[in-house]
């Protein structure tokens, strides 16, 4: 299987490559359209700040690429951020493929503190992506800014309000957590992406 | 609500693990990759290298690791120990390292927290702080402890949180290697004076220990060494204590 990385100048994404090649996987990372086109999957991973990284996209006209992707397609943390329409992060427009604004974490009390940083437990998972999930589960969180639950969202989570912990619409599914990360957690959802069949035919 | 995290520490010298008890007398405890792995498996949220070596060939060494340990375990690891620049932060996180913890370096150039919640973000940003109760109050110290500084615990703690720290790490080195409790009254105070979270460190002995640094001192994370190292507290009987004791973990 041939997976594909979006190279974009934006934060470690060695992280990903080290938990591909832990379930045998050697991982291309690549801002080429026709690289990322052969595929058979995509990741879209991301750290840093949504304008900055929106600007490296752009750059390279990946924004478009990504949209067009026909294969299926993952987005990680500010990855699936830049997937939404609008971020709150330095008021840019994103890429556009889900249709719902990313907004900052306000905090109502003390204990509440933002980048919301650490083990949380996802629920009411949906789609292939979370094939074989039967109860919430802790996934490794690292953000100040979140999607608010709307349409696509395929795993709840709750910080200050509930949110969505993952998207999915056609061949893009996302997750603001790091299942690169996440343990064993993580390598399920990551195997669930790469071997799952549903996972091709968008389910 | 984020679960509260046990954080199991390694020490490394000279690519092993030690742990030493008030900060002397090294013992050695294993392969730092492979304990790191067994501790992910077990179930810890978190780990911490932190390089002891002083010379010039052990941080070459200890990059390696940096390296061994971002390719093999799949949980977020913090690196401590010799970070005194940008320079060095970006080596780190460049090896693979989620976090970097800066200790003596920030206290002597504060702006370093600034750079690095700059370049990098908040997030991988630790600030740890090795304070001990004199006379005077709380007081920081540099180079591992050996060396007391005028700085007061909270103010220095509040200021690092200002310049942009992501979390404090703090260890009393009055109850370090004690093994009967954390400094549970001076972590209250800093938890409700910060706006980051706050690890604790130094004191573990029992189970009990945790809970009541998780209760009593309001940790988000409880870091220890020894007590996991030796066997002395296995993590999977520590978090189904905490679990049944009502504290959020992560299981």
């Amino acid at each position: 299987m041939k997976v594909a990385i979006v190279d974009y100048n934006a934060g470690n994404i060695y992280s990903v490559v080290h938990a591909l090649k832990r379930l045998g996987i050697d991982p291309v990372l690549t801002n080429s359209a026709e690289e990322l086109s052969k595929a058979d999957r995509v990741i879209f991973p991301g750290q840093g700040h949504a304008r900055t990284t929106m600007t490296s996209l752009k750059e390279h006209r990946l924004d478009e690429i990504i949209r067009g992707l026909k294969q299926p397609v993952l987005g990680i943390c500010v990855g699936q951020q830049l997937m939404c329409r609008h971020s709150e992060e330095g008021d840019v427009d994103c890429v556009g493929i889900f249709d719902v604004d990313v907004k900052r974490f306000c905090p109502t009390r003390h204990e509440e503190k933002v980048p919301c940083m650490g083990w949380n437990d996802i629920k009411n998972t949906k789609t292939a992506l979370f094939s074989g999930f039967e109860k919430p589960e802790f996934v490794y969180f690292v953000h100040s800014y979140y999607v608010p639950t709307c349409q696509w969202t395929i795993a709840e989570s709750d910080y200050i309000l509930p949110y969505s912990a993952a998207l999915h619409k056609d061949n893009f599914y996302a997750t603001q957590f790091h299942p690169e990360k996440s343990g064993s957690v993580g390598e399920r959802i990551l195997k669930n992406f790469l071997n799952n069949n549903d996972i091709e035919k968008g389910l | 609500m984020l679960a509260k995290r046990i954080i199991p520490c390694l020490d490394i010298k000279n690519g092993e693990t030690v742990k030493g008890t008030n900060f002397v007398n090294l013992r050695s405890a294993g392969d730092p990759v492979e304990l790191g792995r067994a501790y992910s498996e077990q179930g810890a949220d978190e780990l911490v290298y932190l390089d002891i070596t002083a010379s010039h060939e052990g941080r070459k060494t200890f990059t390696d690791l940096v390296q061994r340990v971002a390719a093999n375990i799949n949980i977020p690891f913090t690196v401590g120990g010799g970070i005194n620049e940008l320079c060095d932060v970006d080596r780190m996180l460049n090896a693979g390292a989620d976090k970097i913890s800066i200790n003596s370096a920030a206290i002597r150039r504060p702006e370093l927290i600034d750079e690095i919640a700059n370049s990098f973000g908040s997030q991988v940003c630790v600030v740890a702080i090795d304070a001990k109760l004199t006379e005077k109050g709380w007081k920081c110290y540099l180079n591992g402890g050996r060396l007391e500084t005028e700085r007061g615990l909270f103010e220095w703690a509040k200021e690092a949180c200002d310049r942009g720290a992501g979390e404090i790490l703090f260890t009393s080195m009055n109850h370090d290697g004690v093994k009967a409790g954390f400094a549970d009254e001076a972590l209250a105070q800093l938890s409700d004076e910060l706006s980051i979270p706050v690890i604790a460190s130094g004191g573990a002995g029992k189970k009990e220990h945790f809970r009541d640094t998780f209760i009593n001192g309001k940790s988000d994370a409880a870091l220890a060494a020894s007590v996991f190292h030796f066997g002395e507290i296995s993590i999977p009987e520590l978090k189904q204590y905490l679990h049944s004791e009502g504290i959020n973990v992560r299981i």
